[in-house]
């Protein structure tokens, strides 16, 4: 059951991992165009 | 196209939640392996999604190399109906081409989806829409692929005794994913013109990959097992059910993740366009 949990864990850790990565690079980008509509 | 997406989210994400209740409670246990044969539903749900992702890949790919040229273009349509018709037509005419274990249904399945596919592309992409779809499905199908390499051992381990054997559908995975890692790495770090151009060209050949994961289990002996459909084993309906339910809840998943990357490109190739242009116009309104 162990093997079960770790693998069903892992798929989601994996996945939320890469969702984080967009979420922090569309907040980078929406930060850029602020600062460009700034100047 | 706003309103839709928080839509479709949580309908994925009931969908995802009803595919684990059904992976871990409703679905029959196996005899021989017990509960760890679960990961089944996560581990072949992601192959498939990994597959289908690289395949949309690489007719983005063909296409993004082939629409710079006109003629060349209307070769790859011939080319591509071609290859659609020979594929569905070939394993009934000829059974002998068909793979030991494998049914003519599969490979004409393929065809169609060949032909279907490099058509949608052709009419809802651009050009430049068509790289930023291949990047897209490039790294889902990563991301993807990583799910199938790491679930494996773990199933591995406690059904064969080990975490990893060097047997040519496991190799061949690793090799896929290094290759469309080797695809990221180039896109991210090289800052030339022809970038798109080159990744095209890789993940053209590095597809040629996807077919020899997939029959790699009819052409040769491996520790793996046979494909539960479309080839030589078989399942329990139940356990049929589960699996599909569990590949569509991937499946919309893996679409909403593309959605929101190929958003995401769009807008950071914008923002890149308007900085060079801000750089074009600045020396101008400075000599004024």
């Amino acid at each position: 059951m162990t093997y079960l949990y770790v693998a069903y864990a892992a798929t989601w850790a994996i996945h939320i991992a890469y969702l984080i990565t967009v979420v922090r690079r569309y907040s980078r980008l929406k930060q850029e165009v602020e600062q460009m509509h700034k100047k | 196209m706003k309103k839709a997406f928080p839509i479709l989210g949580l309908l994925t994400a009931g969908l995802l939640s009803y595919a684990l209740y059904e992976g871990l409670v409703v679905a029959p246990k196996e005899q021989t392996m017990g509960e760890v044969q679960r990961i089944f539903y996560y581990h072949v749900p992601s192959a498939w999604t990994a597959f289908l992702l690289f395949f949309i890949n690489f007719l983005a790919s063909v296409q993004y190399l082939v629409r710079r040229d006109p003629k060349t273009d209307k070769i790859a349509n011939w080319v591509v109906i071609t290859i659609g018709v020979l594929t569905c037509v070939a394993p009934y005419a000829i059974p002998s081409l068909v793979p030991a274990g494998a049914r003519a249904s599969s490979i004409a399945t393929t065809g169609v989806a060949l032909v279907g596919l490099y058509f949608l592309i052709k009419k809802f992409f651009s050009e430049q829409e068509t790289d930023m779809l291949a990047l897209t499905t490039a790294e889902v199908g990563v991301v993807f692929c990583t799910v199938v390499l790491v679930t494996g051992p773990l199933w591995a381990r406690p059904v064969w005794g080990i975490w990893w054997t060097w047997d040519v559908r496991l190799t061949s995975t690793l090799v896929l994913w290094l290759i469309y890692v080797s695809y990221l790495v180039l896109r991210r770090f090289s800052s030339s013109g022809q970038t798109p151009v080159l990744a095209a060209a890789l993940a053209v050949f590095g597809a040629l990959d996807v077919p020899l994961v997939y029959f790699s289990i009819w052409f040769f002996r491996t520790q793996h097992p046979q494909p539960v459909i479309g080839g030589g084993g078989s399942i329990d309906p139940r356990m049929l059910h589960v699996l599909l339910i569990n590949w569509l809840a991937f499946l919309c998943f893996a679409f909403l993740v593309c959605w929101s990357r190929y958003r995401l490109e769009r807008m950071k190739r914008e923002v890149e366009e308007t900085q060079a242009l801000e750089a074009l116009l600045e020396p101008r309104s400075a000599l004024r």
